[in-house]
């Protein structure tokens, strides 16, 4: 039982520093002067994001998470591409 | 022993997150702010997934065989963060550079100057 907590508590500390720095790069995003700062801090979240849900899938030792961690990463690289593709000024 | 194995993995990933997050915050250019943001989450990420790796195996080193999908689950999501992001970061850098935001304190721009002589 005591390693159980050990192993709970381990995982559940760093989600917890995952979310302080998440919270962190929220900053750039609400006071960032140009729009690519903001998609620098979105994609910033995005890769953190992934992050946590890994950590939340080994600490709950549920496999679920971690294939939603997988489909959040290419989604979140194709919705980076089209941002990208539209500050450029492009026909999406 | 293997405790201390996840410990320092796990270590190396939350402070090179926090450190993105950080960089993100105190530099002054976009492109500054991509370089911290970006590598330093690439980097992070790697580590955490090493560190729900080397759990995964444990696990099924000792005995509960359905673990070992934590193990292969998480290598691919270390793949797919090892491809996506880079590229992410390149597509974001020039479409910064092509929408007209510069760099702050830059003495030479290579690609302003190759995009005035074509």
């Amino acid at each position: 039982m005591g390693k159980e907590d050990r192993r709970m508590n381990v995982f559940m500390l760093s989600l917890v520093m995952i979310f302080i720095s998440i919270a962190i790069a929220m900053i750039r995003i609400l006071l960032g002067p140009t729009i690519p700062d903001r998609v620098v801090g979105l994609d910033t979240i995005n890769t953190l994001v992934i992050a946590g849900m890994i950590l939340f899938g080994v600490a709950t030792e549920d496999v679920i998470y971690i294939d939603v961690a997988i489909v959040y990463a290419l989604l979140s690289y194709i919705t980076t591409l089209f941002i990208a593709k539209y500050l450029e000024g492009g026909k999406i | 022993m293997i405790w201390e194995i996840i410990y320092i993995l796990l270590a190396i990933g939350i402070i090179f997150n926090l450190l993105a997050s950080i960089g993100l915050i105190r530099f002054p250019d976009v492109y500054t702010r991509l370089h911290a943001g970006t590598k330093c989450t690439t980097f992070g990420s790697i580590f955490i997934c090493l560190a729900a790796i080397v759990y995964g195996l444990w696990k099924w080193y000792n005995g509960y065989a359905s673990m070992i999908i934590i193990s292969i689950h998480s290598f691919f999501a270390l793949i797919a963060i090892l491809l996506t992001n880079p590229t992410g970061a390149h597509a974001i850098a020039r479409a910064a550079h092509k929408s007209g935001v510069k760099p702050k304190k830059a003495v030479v721009d290579d690609l302003e100057e190759k995009n005035e002589h074509v």
